[in-house]
Parts: structure tokens; sequence; C-alpha cells
């Protein structure tokens, strides 16, 4: 309840600064309009802002479940094979030298203008960090519950899906968690180098038209969503967590 | 479970090439308890590897044999010092964790004795995380006995328990343990000798086989001839380089 109230106390407070600021320098709107100007933008706007919005959550949650499921499958391969270790981690080291963001514009050559190029992104942004928590998770596992197991004589199926797999869920979920903070930078970077449609191209073109209180209400919106999505997945994910003992 | 088989276990390992024991000679009486005493890091654990087929990080050069000719690593049930429960999992399924690796379907009615058994019928729906350090080396017990092996290896699976809980476990891993072949690896001269039918002294240059009491174990705490024994246990630990 405390933290809830501390939260709007603190949303409040910022409203009020970014009002200050813009009461006391007197910049034009056009540069930095003021949350009243902007709210106005966003109760005119709010079925146009809504619609894209949905354009870019579309692109969000397609990129995770597939970044995700790319990821987990990734991870499940070269916890098993020592050969896949033995190739593809070099690889996918190496592969994150290349800053992502700059593969932007092939991936819309690739892929054109619509959906599947943002979720390609957001897959590329998600896919390293979901692989390695993974991975790392199953690698780690204790070495006392694979003597018990082998001494039970379970085969190593069997100790993977039973006893590596279920003690990497919570390393998966904090893998998850940081897909779910990356998967809207990704999405949006897809749909500013190329796009008619989302939350990216909207706060282009209202920047490009100098809506400037349109692009806030547009990047606020993001914002809001993002953070939503984050939560939303914080909360699934920590159902993988284990109680530890005290 | 099927009669429970001696075992006998001789010979050296290095490890690195630098000799860790040699002349180990370890006779497990069938269907009885010996107890295993040596100072720490002589390789105790991993004379109990070796028994189970784990891996070991020593070269091992000898022989593991059995009265009954049968290889010892299919038939044993392996408890540490550490409970290995699983977090995720209730006690009742901990307790079937052997049958569910197996992927075999898991006697319930047999888990839910067992838990009986080790008076831990209340706690079967809790994770593990719920329970005292003393009620979940009796649920690890559980698990091992649901394993139903004729050889069983013990490796410290009480030095974690207070005094008074630890002698609880000690008279009821005697009792359930009856009529197996018992490897029990202690640092606790007092553990070995409420215990053991023979017991063990592990040096780096070989092993002998100690004076026991002559009461029937688990002996009680306050037997004097057992605190004798403890005494000179002690005594010979000790005196082990
Ligand atoms: N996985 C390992 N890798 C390398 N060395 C090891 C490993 N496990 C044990 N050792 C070393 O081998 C020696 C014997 O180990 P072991 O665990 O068998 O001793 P122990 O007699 O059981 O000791 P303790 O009473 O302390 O449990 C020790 O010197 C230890 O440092
Ligand atoms: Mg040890």
């Amino acid at each position: 309840m405390t933290a809830t109230r501390n939260i709007l106390l603190a949303i409040l407070l910022a409203l009020a600064a970014w009002q200050a600021v813009v009461l006391l320098t007197g910049v034009p709107p056009f540069i930095l309009p003021g949350p009243l100007r902007v709210a106005k933008a966003f109760a005119a706007n709010a079925p146009l802002i809504a619609e894209h919005a949905m354009v870019t959550l579309t692109e969000v949650c397609l990129g995770l479940i597939l970044g995700a499921t790319l990821g987990m499958a990734t991870a499940l391969h070269l916890a098993t094979s020592p050969a896949a270790r033995a190739l593809l981690r070099p690889i996918l080291v190496f592969s994150q030298a290349i800053p992502v963001f700059a593969l932007a514009p092939l991936l819309t050559l690739w892929l054109g203008y619509g959906l599947w190029s943002k979720v390609a992104m957001a897959v590329l942004i998600i896919y390293f960090p979901v692989t390695s928590a993974f991975f790392d998770g199953l690698m780690r596992t204790p070495q006392g519950w694979l003597d018990m197991a082998q001494t039970m004589g379970a085969s190593q199926r069997s100790i993977l899906m039973r006893v590596r797999v279920p003690a990497a869920l919570p390393s998966l979920g904090s893998g998850l968690r940081l897909a779910a903070v990356y998967a809207p930078i990704g999405a949006v970077i897809g749909e500013w180098v190329g796009s008619s449609r989302g939350l990216g191209y909207l706060m282009l073109l209202a920047n490009g038209r100098s809506k400037t209180d349109l692009m806030f209400a547009s990047l606020i919106t993001l914002g809001c969503m993002s953070v939503l999505f984050f939560l939303a997945v914080n909360l699934l994910t920590r159902r993988l967590d284990f109680k530890a003992e005290a | 479970m099927t009669d429970a088989p001696g075992v006998g276990v001789s010979g050296h390992a290095t490890d690195g090439g630098i000799p860790l024991f040699s002349n180990l000679a370890v006779t497990l009486g069938a269907g009885q308890w010996t107890c295993l005493l040596g100072p720490s890091g002589v390789g105790k654990s991993t004379v109990l590897r070796l028994i189970a087929g784990l891996e070991t990080h020593v070269a091992f050069t000898g022989e593991i044999t059995t009265t009954d000719g049968l290889p010892t690593a299919p038939r044993v049930a392996w408890m540490a010092q550490q409970h290995l429960l699983f977090p995720w999992a209730t006690i009742l399924e901990n307790v079937a964790t052997g049958p569910r690796l197996r992927g075999a379907p898991p006697d319930r009615d047999r888990c839910r004795a067992l838990l009986g058994e080790v008076g831990l019928a209340a706690h079967a729906d809790k994770h593990p995380h719920e329970l005292s350090g003393g009620e979940r080396q009796r649920a690890a017990l559980a698990r091992t006995l649901m394993e139903d092996r004729p050889i069983i290896l013990l490796d410290e699976p009480f030095s974690a328990l207070d005094a008074r809980t630890r002698s609880e476990m000690q008279d009821l891993a005697a009792k359930l343990l009856a009529g197996r072949t018992v490897f029990l690896v202690t640092h606790d001269p007092l553990e070995a000798a409420r215990l053991g039918d023979r017991i063990i002294l592990m040096s780096r240059s070989g092993t002998s086989t100690l004076p026991v009491p002559t009461s029937i174990p688990p002996r009680r705490v306050d037997d004097p001839e057992m605190l004798d024994t403890q005494g000179r246990l002690y005594r010979s630990l000790m005196a082990v380089t």
C-alpha cells in the first residue's frame, strides 16, 4: 500500500517539476510542452495512440515468445551437446560484439516494412540474454543432485528434464525478465528504421510535424506500456523461482 | 529387497600422480553396519563414491568385490551430509525421487508409509524450506529407504544436526536400515561407537579394524562400554597422521 502511494507521489512530483521547468524557463511548446498540453494531446489522439500502441505491443509479445523459445531451445542444446558447446558458443559470444541495432536496416530490407522485421529485431535482442541465463543455470546444477540421480539409475534425459531443467528455472526467470526490458527497445528501433505503424513510427511522425505534444504522449504511452509489460512478465516468471531454505 | 551382500574394497589411489591412500582394506559384513573413521581429507568420501560407481578425482587401483559376485553400483542407495531434497518439490514428491527419475509410477502409499516411519506424515505436502534441518534429513532418509537397496552408503548424514536430533536419527536409521549392508562414513567417534558392528580407521598408509563394544547397536548413549570405546576411538583418531 505504501509502495503504491510512494509511486504515485513520485509521479506527481515529476509532473510538478516538469511543469515548473516549463513555466520558469518559458520554453516554447514545440521544444518542451508542459504536462497539461501533453495530456490534452493524449486525450485528443487517444484512438490513434491506442491503435499504434497495439501494433507495438503485438511486436513485443511475439518477439518475447519467439526469442524466449529460441533461446531456451539453444540453451538446452548447448547444455546437452559438448559438440554444440565447442562450435556454437564462440559464435554466440562473437555475435554479441556486433551492435544488434546496426542490423535493423538489413532486417527491414529482408523482411519488409511490416510486423516481422520488428519482431525479428526484438528476437535478436532477447535471444542472447535468455540463452545465456538458462544455459548458465543448466550448467550449474549442484553436483550432489547429479550424483544422487546417477545412483538412482536415472537416464541422462531424465536427469536433464527432472533435475537440471527445474534447477535452472530461476535462472531462466531472470533471463526472461531481462528480455522483457529489452523487447520494447528492439521493437521501437525496428519501427524507427522503417515502418508505417507502431508507437515508434508515431513518435517520428509527430516529431516531423513539430507536434511535440503528441510525440511526448506517444513516448509516455510507450514507457507505461513497457513498465506494465515488465511487471506482467515479472509476475509470471516469479512462479519459476523456488524458495531456498533459511 | 534382495539379500544384502558383503562388500570388500581394497587397493590404493593416487590424485594427480600423488598417492592419496594406500593399503586400503575395507570389508563390509553382509547385513551389518560398518563405520569408517579417519582424518579429514584422507579419502573416506572417495571410497564411498568408488563403491557407488560415482566419478572420483582419483586414479584407483584395486578391486571392489561382493560376496555374491554382482556389482555394487546398481544396488546402492547413497545419502550425503547435504539432504539433497529438491526445493521445488514437496516432501512426498521428494521421497518418490528415485521412481520419478526412473520414469516409473511412484508407489504413493509406500511413500506415505515411509514418511510415517520417519515421523513426517504431517509434512508430506510441505516444501523442504518449511522443515527444520533434522526433519529434512529424516525426509532424505525416507527417500533413501524408498530405493529399497541392499547396500546403503552414508556419508556423514547426521553431522550437521544437534546432539539430540543426531542421536534420534541414529536410532531411527539403525531401526529402519536393519538387515542391509550399511557403510557409514563419520567423523564422530561417538556415532561409530554407537552404531558400528565393525569400526575401521583409515589413514593415508592403510586401514585398521578397531575393537567394538560387545552390546548390539544402536547402543545407549550412556552405555559405559560404548563410552569407553568412544574414548579409545578418539585416541586412535588423534594418533593417525
Ligand atoms: N572433486 C575433487 N577434485 C579435486 N580434489 C578433490 C575432490 N574431492 C576431494 N578432493 C581431495 O581429495 C582428498 C580426499 O577427499 P575426500 O572427500 O574423499 O576426503 P574425506 O576423507 O571424505 O574428507 P572429509 O572428512 O573432510 O569429508 C582431499 O584431499 C580432497 O581435497
Ligand atoms: Mg567426506
